[in-house]
């Protein structure tokens, strides 16, 4: 506990850095691994389309005491109605038995199969849910899914851009959500998950979550970044890294306590309730929160960083950034020799200002007097805004 | 006791977040004990058991639209269908684009499942044969069933000009153009090659004879006058439901109120041809309101040219096959007797009308106009006690979950979690009387998908302190002092929960606007905890925390309060220009490495 907290200390005054942007390269392999990964899934398996894509009748039969043998008595039960219908007969939670067939003409044949069951399981009627769906039920959602889809990017798109000031966010922000929906649907597409409508809507809720996620660590990098272009001490890609770094201890605690209600449901819906709407929709909200954090911290900001870098202004932003961490550094390697080990030109913007310090504290730390002065007394004129000469800028 | 002045603000901003508390239980209350509301929320079917049908307009054509207005009366009729069938606490409401949702208590039986979709079909057919009704006089037309003149004929006026009126209970009415073309001469209808049957009548069709049109006796079989004349229009609507609506093929029927029935020929004008039907106050020629009402149709192209069609093979038939029956859901809305050949694609029906029953014939025969026949998507059956153990659980879950953020936030902010319990308690009151009130006012329904959503919004809520309380803290590791801490850490944090808010909430928003299904109710819930998420943060969390940044045990940094500043690494608080303090930590680093 205590460590954790250190850690998140740690990573706020950048004593410890997780280079996040720096090694883009690695994350960007790894996110395209789990791409192609769910790409082969959804290709190659392909998704277990639910009953309500493909139209069928379902029947829940709760209330069940006796499960010796149920599957056969189930298939026995609606054999008597229908003779060579499919059945698929499942338990689910602690007393109830799933039964999916396929569509009847007529509803007094699904009352029959209905009252079938019911004697079988020797339960009465009432406890038996009937569902019939029909196959455009399915289409229709996955239709209003993908127009809902589309008005949410759009609309997203332009509220960030607007709330950001910058375009490069919002795609940044976009590309991170396709990522997340891409590898949501791989998974779902891989381990077997039965799609259903309330999947769907599970989808379009991780896209408001991956993005909230998102904007949080984009409020910081943009805070950052402001500081960064004001000061010229660190490159567009080390303010974001810091950023990163510091929104990260807020990252986990999101999306841990996003998670926890989240994981209750699924436990109860896995363990009590079976499929259903719940298990579902959590199922879709679980895996998708899980992914938009890790997607927030390791697509969104170094897609963003790639995206600034480019820009002219960020160019020089980096040049004057570099310029400032050399000059700390060999301000340091010449007047404290050995003092501080570590001096590479400052991957961190964070090391140069401690060096800059460390050099103060080391180096001409007594006056004439042989009485310690304060560190600020002396490094006053380097702390003023440094304007680079006319011609430079 | 003197109030810390520091406290002011703050309380006056919580006191207003109790008034509003108060208020929407007052308001609850208020309805609730004088009004219909109740003190939970309604649940919806899947909890309380029953039966919800999602019904799909069926098209005719590929690529009609249907307005919302069209979806409006759907709903009006399908209403009206289902409180006809006797069911109490029935719920009908629209979805998505077009898909209307009925709820019902309970398991429907068949018929009345079917009578739900039925199509509300608007026909018009010619009339071969009309008889009354009602059951006083001897049934005259079983002696020479065919015959129509000696039918008992509903005193039918001869067309003697367009607003001639019906004598009598408005059947039938006059059919003429309508009067922004006055028409003068009704009977000058040429109707040259439309009236190939003058045919007399009497003449008993041989069964085998074919009808030359629609307007032919020859229609009228043997079997359809028996069941013409077992027709009882009165005694059991029942038997005028079952009656089959078949467009190539003559019908008996009766008419809405019951007083006559009919043998119609084949339909020859549907609904969907109608283009709009007003009610209007009939003009003279010198374009004053005469104080007549009237309806006013207007035909499409292909409804104009049928219609023209029709009327000028009617005019020149005797009564009361120059009549014309509309027939919606099987039943004659109305007979109007044609005075004209009308080709100009509009018409006008005159008659006794009063401004409300020309208003309702207008509404029918524009909404009637819906080639609308329903198609069943889903039928859920749900059984009460499946229903009743999915609350359950579903509330077992929501506990655990809430349980859990709990734990979490007592253990990573100490103290400062109790904050975080008390906002989402306030959160919690909020949404449970905002969702009894919209049950109440808007019928909302509390679905498995709305208790997912409210159990999933735990995390999103609990989401916002945690954003605030970790800005604090940076503040207090920059060396802030914990009051001035709080406010600037606010600062900041407020603009990210509304952009994040912000963005969760046109999630939810669009959700709800264009999902059609059950799972709207999960939009809702995120909807509305997004926005008691903003209120609890705005009016309690923050308040709260700014008083108790003046207490001693936060405001000092006690080692359980959660900002402790040693725990956070600050130790100093260095101010170093521009508004600016440094962190502590880099000093203590730059300390380390001077040793």
């Amino acid at each position: 506990m205590s460590s954790f907290a250190e850690f998140g200390n740690d990573l706020y005054s950048g004593k410890r850095s997780i280079d996040f942007v720096g090694r883009q390269k690695t994350w960007y392999t790894v996110s395209l691994v789990l791409l192609v990964l769910a790409a082969a899934g959804l290709f190659g398996r392909g998704l277990n389309i639910g009953l309500e894509f493909r139209g069928g009748s379902e029947f829940q039969v709760a209330s069940v005491t006796n499960f010796n043998n149920f599957e056969a008595r189930a298939k026995a039960a609606v054999g008597t109605v229908n003779p060579g219908a499919n059945v698929v007969v499942t338990k689910t939670g602690t007393d109830t038995v799933r039964v999916q067939t396929e569509k009847f003409q007529s509803t007094t044949l699904s009352d029959n199969v209905k009252s079938a069951l019911a004697r079988e399981f020797n339960v009465s009627a009432n406890s038996i849910s009937a569902n019939i769906i029909g196959p455009s039920w399915g289409a229709s959602v996955s239709q209003q899914a993908i127009t809902a889809l589309i008005w949410f990017l759009i609309l997203v798109s332009l509220v960030l851009a607007a709330y950001f000031r910058t375009w490069k966010m919002s795609m940044a922000a976009l590309i991170a959500l396709a990522h997340d929906l891409v590898i949501t649907i791989g998974i779902y597409a891989l381990a077997g998950f039965e799609v259903t409508p309330a999947s769907v809507i599970g989808f379009l809720t991780i896209l408001g979550y991956s993005l909230y996620d998102t904007v949080v660590v984009f409020d910081k990098v943009r805070e950052n970044t402001q500081e960064a272009i004001g000061n010229g001490r660190l490159s567009f890609s080390q303010a974001a890294n810091q950023a990163v770094n510091q929104t990260l201890v807020r990252s986990i605690n999101t999306s841990v306590v996003a998670l926890l209600p989240v994981a209750s449901i699924l436990f109860i819906g896995y363990f009590l309730l079976g499929p259903g709407t719940l298990l579902d929709l959590s199922l879709a909200l679980f895996v998708g929160i899980a992914v938009g954090t890790y997607s927030s911290i390791f697509i969104a900001t170094p897609v963003l960083a790639d995206l600034r870098e480019r820009e002219p202004a960020m160019k020089a932003l980096k040049k004057r950034a570099l310029r400032y961490q050399a000059a700390q550094a060999r301000r340091e390697g010449g007047e404290s020799a050995g003092g501080d080990s570590s001096s590479q030109t400052g991957a961190d913007g964070d090391d140069s200002s401690q060096r800059d310090i460390a050099r103060v504290a080391s180096g001409g730390g007594t006056s004439a007097t042989a009485r310690p002065i304060h560190p600020y007394v002396q490094t006053g004129p380097r702390n003023q805004p440094k304007r680079p000469p006319k011609s430079k800028r | 006791m003197a109030i810390n002045p520091h406290n002011r603000g703050p309380l006056r901003t919580i006191s207003v977040l109790v008034l509003l508390i108060v208020g929407l239980y007052g308001l609850l209350g208020a309805v609730s004990t004088w009004g219909t509301a109740q003190r939970t929320p309604k649940l919806g079917l899947d909890l309380q058991g029953g039966t919800q049908l999602i019904l799909t307009p069926k098209l005719d054509k590929a690529g009609q639209q249907i307005n919302q207005g069209q979806v409006t009366k759907a709903v009006d009729i399908i209403r009206a269908r289902v409180n006809g069938s006797g069911v109490t606490e029935a719920e009908v409401s629209t979805q998505g684009v077009g898909d209307i949702v009925v709820s019902l208590p309970g398991t429907p039986d068949a018929a009345t499942i079917a009578s739900l979709q039925k199509s509300s079909q608007l026909r018009m057919r010619a009339v071969l044969v009309t008889g009354s009704a009602a059951p006083i006089p001897a049934p005259a037309p079983t002696a020479t069933p065919t015959r129509t003149p000696t039918a008992p004929a509903t005193s039918t006026p001869k067309a003697t000009g367009t607003t001639t009126t019906a004598p009598k209970s408005g059947f039938p009415p006059a059919l003429s153009a309508a009067t922004t073309t006055p028409t003068t001469a009704p009977t000058t209808a040429p109707a040259p090659a439309a009236t190939p049957t003058a045919v007399p009548p009497s003449a008993t069709p041989a069964t085998g004879a074919k009808p030359k049109n629609a307007s032919d006796p020859a229609w009228v079989t043997p079997q359809l006058q028996a069941a013409f004349d077992a027709l009882k229009c009165t005694s059991n609507p029942k038997s005028v439901e079952a009656i089959v609506d078949d467009p190539s093929k003559p019908m008996v029927t009766c008419s809405s109120d019951g007083t006559e029935k009919f043998i119609l020929g084949p339909a020859e004008v549907n609904g969907a041809q109608i283009a709009n039907a007003t009610s209007d106050q009939q003009t003279t020629q010198n374009g004053s309101s005469s104080g007549q009402w009237e309806v006013v149709l207007n035909f499409n192209s292909a409804g104009t040219d049928s219609f023209c069609t029709v009327t000028s093979r009617l005019v020149s038939l005797p009564s009361p096959r120059n009549q014309f029956g509309i027939v919606l859901d099987n039943q004659v809305i109305s007979a109007p007797v044609a005075q004209a050949s009308l080709c100009a694609g509009t018409a006008s029906i005159t008659g006794s009308f009063t401004a409300a029953s020309s208003k309702a014939l207008a509404d029918q025969l524009k909404y009637g106009a819906l080639p609308m026949s329903f198609k069943l998507q889903t039928e859920d059956q749900i059984s009460p006690t499946l229903g009743g153990d999915q609350l359950t659980r579903g509330l077992l879950a929501g506990g655990i979950g809430l349980l859990l953020v709990v734990a979490y936030s007592l253990f990573q902010y100490r103290a400062l979690g109790f904050v975080t319990i008390s906002s989402l308690l306030i959160a919690a009151l909020l949404t449970y009387g905002l969702v009894t009130l919209f049950g109440w006012s808007q019928g909302f329904r509390l679905t498995m998908a709305g208790v997912t959503g409210l159990i999933v919004s735990i995390g999103i809520v609990a989401d916002s302190f945690i954003l605030y309380f970790e800005r604090v803290r940076d503040e207090v590791r920059d060396g802030r002092a914990l009051r001035a801490a709080v406010e600037t850490g606010w600062g900041r944090a407020r603009r990210t929960i509304l952009i994040s808010d912000g963005v969760n909430f046109l999630a939810a928003a669009v959700l709800y606007v264009l999902a059609a299904s059950n799972v709207r109710g999960f939009a809702f819930t995120l909807m509305l905890t997004t926005i008691i998420d903003i209120i609890v943060v705005f009016l309690f969390t923050h308040p709260l925390l700014s008083i108790l940044a003046n207490t001693k045990f936060f405001g000092q940094g006690h080692k359980w309060s959660g900002l402790d500043p040693k725990r956070l690494g600050a130790r100093n608080v260095t101010y170093a220009g521009r508004g600016r303090v440094t962190i502590a930590a880099r000093r203590a680093a730059a300390e380390g490495t001077q040793s």
